[in-house]
């Protein structure tokens, strides 16, 4: 070989160097579930027909991918290009202009299937500005054969006062079955995601149309006093620790009668890890015949962040990620139960899914009777069904939530916890400068 | 008789020492045990202890999930490089504390020891802005840094207590026979003060290693050490109690075979100075 030759050789090597270097990094913030692990795992779908795009997961607990996506895109950190937010997150952030919109995604990725309401909730002024990855809502989990026992038959949208008689007649305490198990940790996410939603079907809001708070109203006080008493005298002990985590545990163990919870609970308390697998039914969550139900809003979405440097690879990612063609390589890869639950319009009308996933249509219905946009029985100023799309939210119900589950643990009562989340918020509220 | 009395005490000791010691040391078994079982298991109710199916499925998961290697080597750089450049900053400082004491000597050590008490969410955007703006976001070094001044007032007051042990008399001999100031930290001070340089050292290794608040914040994919590897398999949506475990252990695996090779050195060097 002469030196000519070694030179060439090496020129083309350093150049086929430089090709793979120039290949753009995409950073993505992601949360630890199920769903955002599978996408993860079949995202080499996505590299081999996006050679030129690499991909470096960030994957985070909640609530520290939360303060830590908050932080970078508040600063403009520049440290992700894709960031997995919520339905609270991107109302607030959109309007301070921190999201890219995506009203530009191509033609095929087909938009307008999105459902209306998770659109909706991803939505400000008409325009999308973060693509939904999966979405859910709350509903009614239920013990079949323990309805049974009980000479019950659970309707398809039952009321708060037949969950109260339903529990007290499955309640078996002395064989550790108890009747309703409900989230009673503290937390704005934990124990208000479900009393905010719970009060919104009682007629109860957070906030009046002039930013005053409401926790002074009877509608709250009756919220509040109903919840008490359900866990109390039906729920299982220590219920005020208990979170999503715990009371899964709960029900698959066959200690819970009726669970009231996320829709993606679902596909556990039906998979293998579940001893009462068989015999779980689904209802819509309760509603006091106000005209609004009990159940709340959520889609864990993918959004970009405003100024990153990748932005056409991002969006590349966000539609491969968010599209049908996913679903279908899901199903394909994993099976159709498997799919991520509650974005599209087309997978509810795919006869596959809805055999597969016998939560489906129970699914679809509790989203769409959400209604992030009008929550509440009486007018308020905010968007958002179990949280309140301001960023002040986060704090004050994680303190109103400890007030709560200061009640349920038996420190206080309604009536001190209600007169505390009133002041307490009233109090911030002020010192944010709202209603004045 | 007085024997018997002292056996007894004796024993009574030793249990009380045993179940103290198995009391702090039982989060981190069950954290091991419910590593080796599975999801189910993990979350059963109640739970089992021994007589569960053993299975290493959750590490071999973690493993194919997570590139371990790369964090691990994020922690040991980042926790090697802030430590061994705080003593490099703190030997000199410490050196004209305990030799030659000014009139505010134990005002300054007051007022690094106060640093310790400010809340670190507290700086938490200015450091995000400044380490943004001069592109440490995200790299070992800027971690190398933040760690290093965290901790620097430990080392400081460590070395400081260790020093101080040390007769002046020997560093004035030294400087008798010509020693430069150099050569009197170097080949006189520090070879002395080595038991106590070493447990500094172990100690903030393993300080540096476990620190969480910062090494989550100013990372993301490329400087992320083991804490960043645990925080990615906590979930409040979705039961992953025997994979975080499995995550925990093998974050925790190195920092725990060092502190047992070195628990002499460790309990020489914090209570040194402390029976007189």
């Amino acid at each position: 070989m002469t030196k000519t030759t070694r030179i060439l050789m090496g020129a083309t090597a350093l150049c086929g160097m430089a090709a793979i270097a120039q290949a753009e990094t995409l950073t993505i913030a992601t949360v630890n579930n199920g769903d955002m692990i599978r996408m993860q795992e079949l995202s080499s779908d996505f590299t081999e027909k996006h050679p030129d795009i690499e991909l470096d997961w960030v994957t985070l607990e909640e609530n520290v991918l939360r303060q830590r996506v908050t932080t970078d895109i508040a600063t403009k950190g520049g440290q992700y290009d894709v960031m997995t937010i919520g339905t609270y997150e991107v109302p607030i952030w959109a309007k301070q202009n921190w999201l890219v919109p995506l009203d530009d995604l191509p033609e095929e990725y087909d938009a307008g299937d999105i459902l209306p309401a998770i659109a909706g909730g991803l939505s400000v002024d008409g325009t999308l500005y973060a693509a939904p990855f999966y979405g859910e809502s709350s509903m009614v989990m239920y013990r079949t054969d323990l309805m049974e026992e009980a000479g019950l038959e659970m309707p398809d949208a039952p009321t708060w006062d037949f969950i109260k008689e339903a529990a007290a007649a499955m309640t078996d305490k002395e064989n550790e079955v108890y009747g309703i198990c409900l989230r009673g940790k503290a937390g704005w996410g934990e124990n208000m995601a479900l009393l905010t939603a719970m009060s919104n079907s009682y007629g109860a809001r957070w906030f009046d149309e002039n930013w005053q708070p409401q926790f002074d109203s009877e509608a709250w006080k009756a919220t509040l006093t109903d919840y008490l008493d359900l866990l109390n005298n039906y729920g299982p002990p220590g219920a005020a620790n208990n979170g999503f985590n715990e009371n899964l545990a709960l029900f698959q163990q066959g200690k819970c009668g009726m669970w009231i919870d996320a829709t993606v609970a679902a596909s556990f308390v039906t998979g293998d890890d579940s001893t009462v697998a068989d015999k779980v039914g689904f209802a819509l969550a309760p509603d006091n015949g106000l005209g609004k139900r009990g159940n709340w809003l959520w889609a864990w979405s993918l959004g970009i962040p405003a100024g990153t440097d990748a932005e056409d690879a991002a969006k590349t990612f966000v539609a491969w990620a968010t599209s049908k063609e996913y679903a279908e390589l899901v199903a394909e890869k994993e099976g159709w139960a498997n799919v991520p639950p509650g974005t599209r319009t087309s997978l509810y009308e795919n006869q596959e899914y809805l055999d597969a996933a016998p939560f489906a249509q129970m699914t679809l219905d509790s989203i769409n009777a959400a209604d992030p946009n009008n929550p509440t029985v009486d007018p308020v100023p905010y968007t958002g069904v179990q949280f309140v799309a301001i960023p002040e939210f986060q704090g004050i119900a994680t303190a109103v939530g400890q007030q709560f589950s200061a009640a349920l643990a038996g420190q206080k009562s309604a009536e001190e916890a209600l007169q505390a989340a009133q002041e307490l918020t009233s109090q911030e509220m002020q010192a944010a400068g709202y209603g004045q | 008789m007085a024997r018997a009395v002292s056996t007894r005490r004796k024993i009574g000791f030793t249990i009380a020492a045993w179940a103290v010691g198995l009391a702090i040391f039982f989060p981190i078994l069950w954290t091991i045990l419910t590593s080796f079982k599975t999801e189910a298991e993990a979350i059963s109710s109640p739970p089992s202890f021994l007589f569960f199916d053993w299975t290493l499925e959750n590490y071999t998961t973690v493993q194919e999930r997570s590139n371990y290697f790369r964090h691990f080597w994020n922690s040991v750089v980042i926790s090697l490089g802030s430590t061994v450049l705080g003593l490099i900053i703190a030997i000199p400082a410490a050196w004209s504390m305990a030799f030659v004491p000014g009139k505010r000597t134990k005002d300054v050590l007051m007022w690094m020891l106060s640093t310790k008490m400010l809340p670190p969410v507290g700086v938490l955007i200015p450091i995000y802005l400044i380490f943004r703006d001069v592109g440490l976001l995200d790299t070992k070094t800027g971690l190398v840094i933040v760690l290093t001044l965290i901790n620097l007032p430990i080392i400081v007051w460590m070395l400081y207590t260790y020093f101080k042990e040390i007769p002046g008399e020997i560093l004035e001999a030294a400087r008798m026979d010509g020693a430069t100031l150099r050569d009197e930290i170097i080949h006189v001070l520090t070879p002395m003060a080595v038991p106590g340089i070493a447990s500094t050292l172990l100690l903030n290794v393993i300080l540096a290693w476990n620190e969480a608040f910062w090494t989550l914040n100013l990372t993301a994919a490329k400087a992320a050490p083991l804490t960043a590897f645990i925080a990615s398999y906590s979930s409040p949506e979705g039961l992953f109690y025997a994979k975080l475990s499995a995550a925990s252990t093998m974050a925790i695996a190195p920092i725990l075979i060092l502190g047992w090779f070195s628990q002499k050195q460790l309990v020489r060097g914090l209570t040194f100075g402390a029976v007189k």
